[in-house]
């Protein structure tokens, strides 16, 4: 496998998945009914997505394309933010997560062989797009925030039920996806 | 669609851009190693300062903190709560320093900008091979992409409210996704009939 995008597919399909996660943050809040009055974000579903539609590597660059985006000073956050303030802020490592989120969950779709999509695509996102992020993102948000580490975990558990929620749509719409657009994982 | 970027032009930004950036970066570090509340408040202070007096349409980018907000509260509580009063303040304090003065460097200095002052960092890339105008190409063709999705979006959300009488809900991903990946055939097949070229393949761009 080459190092870089090698065909202008690959560059379009990374361009695409990156501006996919900026529209699920600018799109008015859709409605994720177990996480009554807390602000969710639906864009951790577009990391999953990235790393199942596009493979490990081509997700992970998607990410991290709409990452160096938002960093020059796009407001393709959640909330309409952007540039270099928002990977000091409390919830930078979250953001840092998702480049390895997406990873991860691309190299588990790649390698679960089940037949029913859906439940590959489930499990790949739960592992990739939960444990994997708040990895990163807790440890930051102790350390930004100066409060202990199981305080931090505490008040990001508030967002797991969200986050299942979006894995099960993330892997819904994986399974789903007609057979003649999108390019496959070998 | 507009970036965060402020054309109105202030003194800011005739500064170049990588002087900005390295600042910016100093200050972080800085600022973590005052353990005062009140200096990191007489800092707060002195950004708004700057805000105000680089003008109006400055200052009313600050309510772009507001998503930031219930955020804060949180952090505030369980620090007030845990570490009193002097680490609440100096933490969300520090948090909201940098919050400002990294904006105030997003306003003044352009996209173009940004990417000329990182352009050193990208040059290692190249020296691996790596093209780095495919890289550029990417983040333009992203920009553009976006307000297409958007529009995309709006369409599938209307015909969903037309449909049900609802909300938008998740399930709507799943045929948006189908829309954002076909429209990445017809933009992968006019990249190639216009000669950009794919890494590695010689001469010829587009």
């Amino acid at each position: 496998m080459p190092a870089v995008p090698s065909t202008n597919k690959d560059l379009v399909y990374i361009s695409l998945a990156a501006a996919f996660i900026a529209v699920l943050g600018l799109i008015p809040r859709i409605d994720v009914p177990i996480a009554a009055g807390v602000p969710v974000t639906a864009q951790t579903l577009g990391v999953m997505l990235a790393g199942l539609v596009l493979g490990a590597r081509n997700g992970a660059l998607a990410v991290l394309l709409f990452l160096f985006v938002v960093a020059i000073g796009m407001p393709f956050l959640a909330g309409g933010r952007g540039g270099p303030g928002v990977f000091l802020g409390p919830t930078g490592g979250f953001l840092a997560g998702w480049v390895v989120g997406a990873f991860v969950t691309g190299w588990l779709a790649s390698i679960i062989k089940w037949k029913n999509r859906f439940f590959a695509g489930l499990l790949a996102s739960v592992i990739g797009g939960i444990p994997v992020i708040y990895a990163f993102g807790i440890p930051w948000l102790s350390f930004a925030g100066q409060i202990m580490l199981d305080k931090a975990a505490l008040a990001a558990a508030v967002f797991i039920p969200g986050d299942i929620l979006k894995a099960f749509a993330a892997a819904f719409a994986y399974a789903s996806l007609p057979r003649d657009i999108g390019i496959r994982q070998p | 669609m507009i970036g965060l970027y402020h054309s109105q032009p202030t003194v800011l930004h005739r500064l170049p851009a990588g002087l900005k950036l390295s600042a910016l970066l100093l200050a972080a570090v800085a600022f973590l190693s005052v353990s005062d509340w009140r200096i990191v408040t007489a800092a707060i202070a002195f950004a708004i300062l700057a805000y105000l007096c680089l003008g109006w349409h400055c200052m009313r980018r600050l309510v772009m903190l507001r998503p930031l907000l219930p955020l804060f509260a949180v952090l505030g509580a369980l620090q007030l709560w845990f570490s009193g009063f002097d680490a609440a303040a100096l933490t969300i304090g520090r948090l909201l320093l940098m919050i400002l003065l990294a904006d105030l460097v997003t306003m003044s200095t352009s996209m173009q900008q940004i990417m000329d002052a990182l352009e050193p960092l990208f040059s290692p890339m190249k020296r691996l091979g790596l093209r780095t105008e495919r890289f550029t190409f990417s983040v333009s063709l992203v920009i553009r992409l976006v307000p297409s999705l958007l529009e995309s979006w709006r369409r599938r959300e209307e015909a969903w409210r037309a449909r049900t009488g609802r909300r938008p809900s998740l399930v709507l991903i799943r045929p948006f996704l189908a829309d954002v990946l076909r429209n990445g055939e017809h933009i992968a097949e006019a990249l190639d009939a216009r000669g950009f070229a794919p890494s590695g393949s010689g001469e010829g761009d587009g």
